[in-house]
């Protein structure tokens, strides 16, 4: 009676490997090395982080058309790249939603919003949504700063772009650019993740 | 000329009572983290629910009337609606609940340092939404980030209520 059945021995290790296993594919931790990619832009290149030139690293940032806190942040997307690009890390901007789901954004819609807004950074379309799956975006905007280390991407920081969405002049933390001055300068960047309220990935009904 | 008599009208919608409708108003309230920390910590015997929602989010309006409906005739539950809008805007949220028919009460929690408190809401919650808070009378609590389909939802709460 007081002998365990092995086949629920087993059953219970198998559930806890699954739990751990899911827990390891939640994307990337701060350390970790990120994963290339090549994705199509809204001018019809194709924008891989190997292929941009002098860069020293990026900010990757899963955005989106459609969501009220990509469109507070937009302005400051762009003050983010025209301020660190010259210094060697560029926005690259890139949409995971599915535009079945989410028909606000689809590729057409993304070529006409970087139109409205002037984008001067890529803004390229995971249509495939294997990029959100391997980083571990969960919501827009999602960043991801990562420095180029003897040619690997490593993620130095994950988070939001700073703490006050509705109002840019009463912001008190910098997330993102405090990460990447950190960078440049060779510390240990302070604040490594943060969270904040956004929209969720919109993810295609078949890989569900 | 029109503009004058176009801001007069919009004065007089503006006042409290002067727009009737025939449901009481259901009970909305701007909350600061606090507050929420307050209610979510004060005894119940009760299997309350928060959602966090927005007016804006597709997939968290989809699964409000789910919520609704669950909690409809169901005096072992207690369902807020936790509004993640823009503080500013509170005529969005109101009016929204209007047009619904919104029954339960909906607190726009107004603290945009979304950082400062993520994580006492839950750890495993990353910030997007719709995500679910639910505190069982005893204190324990079980996060859900996403959206719930009416039996997922149901099979929860049949889990969970005392």
């Amino acid at each position: 009676m007081k002998k365990t059945n092995p086949l629920i021995l087993t059953f219970f290790a198998l559930l806890c490997i699954t739990q751990i296993s899911l827990a390891q594919n939640a994307g990337y931790s701060v350390g970790d090395e990120a994963m290339d990619f090549e994705l199509t832009n809204v001018d019809g290149s194709l924008v891989s982080l190997s292929g941009m030139e002098n860069a020293k690293g990026a900010f990757v940032i899963f955005s989106c058309n459609t969501c009220p806190y990509v469109k507070a942040y937009e302005d400051r997307m762009i003050q983010l790249h025209e301020k660190y690009a010259p210094q060697g890390y560029p926005v690259i901007a890139i949409n995971p939603n599915d535009a079945q789901v989410s028909p606000g954004d689809s590729f057409d819609a993304m070529k006409k919003r970087a139109q409205e807004k002037d984008f001067p950074f890529p803004y390229l379309h995971d249509e495939s949504q294997e990029v959100i799956k391997a980083y571990g975006g969960s919501r827009t905007p999602h960043v991801y700063l990562l420095n180029r280390e003897n040619g690997k991407f490593i993620v130095k920081y994950i988070g939001a772009i700073d703490n006050n969405y509705q109002d840019a002049s009463a912001v008190t933390r910098h997330y993102a650019a405090e990460a990447v001055e950190a960078v440049i300068k060779g510390q240990n960047v302070g604040e490594k993740t943060t969270k904040a309220i956004g929209c969720s990935i919109k993810w295609s009904r078949n890989s569900e | 000329m029109n503009t004058f008599f176009l801001k007069f009208a919009v004065l007089f919608m503006l006042i409290p009572g002067f727009s009737s409708s025939e449901n009481p108003d259901p009970d909305f309230k701007i909350i600061s983290f606090e507050e929420f920390e307050s209610l979510t910590s004060a005894d119940s015997e009760k299997l309350r629910i928060y959602n966090f929602w927005a007016t804006w989010c597709a997939p968290c309006i989809r699964e409000m009337p789910h919520f609704e409906e669950a909690s409809k005739d169901n005096p072992d539950l207690e369902l807020v609606f936790i509004s993640m809008d823009d503080g500013r805007r509170p005529e969005r949220v109101t009016s929204f609940m209007k047009r619904k028919n919104i029954q339960s009460p909906v607190y726009l929690l107004n603290d945009v340092d979304f950082n400062s408190w993520i994580d006492k809401v839950d750890k495993s919650w990353t910030g997007a939404i719709p995500a679910t808070l639910f505190i069982l009378p005893d204190g324990k609590r079980r996060f859900h980030e996403g959206e719930l389909e009416a039996n997922e939802l149901q099979n929860l709460i049949d889990q969970l209520k005392p």
